[in-house]
């Protein structure tokens, strides 16, 4: 399969990737040029940041911009703590119920917070917590899919490492820290791009516990900015649309084998 | 060595086993296992429970009461499963999530798998069409679904404007039941498409390229190669894939959020969607409840597939 590929393959495999590339190269044309050419394409048609310009005037985007980058950083510092401790728990110590223990939390991959909106909100509410970012992060600080890679990578640490760090008078927690946490390094990469991927773009969820600017992630603020009532500017909206996902994206471009590595280490698991 | 050890070392299990210390202290040994163990499970225990397992009971006992006015709950057994069998949206949503399943998945795994093979091989320019395709895996949906509406928005739209240079009319691509869900499956097939595709290249990696030189030594055909000995061996994959696709094609609702609203006429609604309708719009969280019941009850049976009949098999191949 890996030999010489005819021509025509060739043709159909640029063609197939310049359609995937159009919407995007689309979303790019129309906020980058005024809304008078949002359809025709012509060469002449002038470049500008307008667009841009209005609608971080017209939404607190600089806010969203905040909240964003709060919430992925709680839930993955969250996510990163809770899941190293019960992943070293779960690969290095033998106790009873264990079994147990790990087939409820694995339960979590298949029936995820995403589905469970209308118990956690009450949750969220019987806290008093709507409307907050840690509201948004809570159902996902527990992550099984992070357990569960890292037990996975735990398991696979040599017992001489630990014995020698035992050696030194390490206990658990040291022998955790300085053994386990440096070895599992890609993995943590692999995990750490997944989830803030996965909650940069998050939407439904905080679409329902926020209700405030102070609150609100970029997506939801996307959202309300683009809704139709707003009667906002087709150009203004995809400004706004490739404001919010140029972060992930230019991380993306630039560290393109990493993602793609992670994105795959974390799905074959 | 075992000598050597520090006695109240809190020791790994398996070295415990190994070594000939008095029942007594392997005893204490266990314990304190257990102990450790625990403390460092109780953190991500106290949240699953709280906010997985805690909800999925709560599901169930909220589906069979009824929240009064007054804020008192009433027991209603399976009334409202009752309502919920009479209920045309549920019908219509579950029909959809059906339908949205089966348009998307084959064809992103067809999609994926003949990206992966491309990129595998060593073409021109591997390294954009890999970049090109994986590229709107990493977008959020709602950006995703706010570029779409452009092109399906009626008259002014692109897909209209194209339309037009063939002096056809505008069509309301998310406005009329016929066409709705077609335009958002073909959108989540661009979406997902590049994401499957990984998979696939990451198999294929790692298959021998001898089967291949000893196939097309034999004079088999590059079509015979792949569908007697690529295609299999990429089986587990393709199940694997297959299973994640069916579990996102339930939680795959934020772009209705804003192209159609379930709409129109409940043409395009999903499962999941109309659970947040009937709960953060109509404010019925009882009802709510009892659909989604219905979706666990779903989720489970893909679980129960995937644990209990694909795993096993995938891995004896």
């Amino acid at each position: 399969m890996r030999g010489r590929t005819h021509p025509v393959e060739a043709v159909a495999a640029w063609l197939l990737a310049l359609i995937w590339l159009a919407p995007l190269a689309y979303a790019f044309w129309s906020a980058l040029h005024p809304a008078a050419y949002a359809t025709s394409f012509s060469l002449s048609a002038p470049w500008t940041l307008e667009n841009f310009a209005r609608a971080w005037k017209q939404a607190p985007f600089a806010r969203y911009y905040l909240n964003t980058i709060m919430l992925v950083t709680l839930v993955l510092v969250g996510q990163l703590i809770l899941s190293t401790l019960a992943a070293y728990a779960f690969a290095r110590f033998k106790f009873r119920g264990s079994g147990i223990a790990f087939a409820l939390v694995l339960l979590q991959l298949m029936i995820m917070p995403d589905v469970l909106i209308v118990e956690n909100y009450r949750a969220i509410a019987k806290l008093g917590l709507l409307d907050t970012i840690p509201a948004i992060a809570l159902p996902y600080l527990a992550s099984a899919f992070g357990i569960f890679l890292l037990r996975q990578t735990f398991k696979s640490v040599p017992q001489e490492l630990v014995e020698a760090a035992r050696v030194e008078g390490a206990g658990p927690l040291g022998i955790l820290w300085r053994v386990y946490v440096p070895l599992a390094r890609p993995t943590y990469v692999a995990f750490g791009l997944v989830s803030v991927s996965y909650h940069w773009n998050n939407f439904l969820w905080p679409l329902i516990v926020t209700n405030s600017v102070e609150a609100r992630p970029l997506t939801v603020g996307l959202a309300v900015f683009g809704a139709p009532e707003t009667g906002v500017d087709w150009s203004v909206i995809t400004a706004a649309t490739v404001m919010t996902m140029a972060p992930l994206l230019v991380a993306f471009l630039l560290f393109q084998r990493q993602f793609v590595q992670s994105f795959m280490r974390a799905g074959i698991r | 060595m075992a000598a050597l050890r520090h006695p109240a070392a809190p020791g790994m299990s398996d070295l415990a086993a190994s070594s000939p210390i008095p029942e007594r202290r392997a005893r204490s040994q266990a314990w304190w296992n257990a102990v450790n163990a625990w403390l460092l499970l109780l953190p991500a225990a106290v949240l699953l429970i709280t906010f997985t397992h805690y909800p999925i009971l709560a599901t169930i006992r909220h589906s069979l009461f009824i929240t009064k006015r007054n804020g008192t709950e009433v027991f209603v057994g399976l009334d409202s499963y009752q309502a919920m069998a009479a209920d045309p949206i549920f019908w219509k949503a579950l029909v959809n999530n059906f339908w949205f399943a089966l348009g998307t998945i084959p064809a992103s795994i067809v999609l994926a798998l003949v990206m992966a093979i491309w990129v595998n091989r060593n073409m021109r320019g591997r390294g954009f069409l890999r970049l090109a395709y994986f590229t709107p895996t990493v977008l959020p949906m709602i950006a995703v679904a706010n570029i779409w509406l452009f092109f399906y928005t009626p008259d002014y739209g692109l897909l209209d404007q194209l339309r037009g240079l063939f002096g056809l009319a505008g069509w309301n691509w998310l406005g009329e039941p016929s066409t709705v869900m077609g335009c958002l499956i073909v959108m989540v097939i661009w979406k997902e498409a590049g994401f499957f595709m990984i998979f696939y290249l990451a198999a294929l990696q790692q298959l021998s390229p001898d089967l291949d030189e000893a196939a097309s030594i034999e004079g088999a055909s590059r079509w015979y190669t792949f569908r007697r000995i690529t295609f299999p061996l990429l089986m587990p994959t393709t199940l694997f894939v297959a299973i994640n696709a069916v579990i996102n094609s339930f939680k795959l609702v934020d772009h209705l959020v804003i192209m159609t609203k379930g709409g129109p006429n409940n043409a395009s609604t999903l499962l999941l969607y109309y659970i947040y309708e009937v709960a953060f719009t109509f404010q019925d969280s009882s009802y709510a409840a009892t659909l989604t019941v219905v979706l666990l009850v779903l989720l489970s049976a893909v679980a129960l597939i995937k644990f209990g009949y694909l795993d096993r098999r995938i891995h004896y191949q």
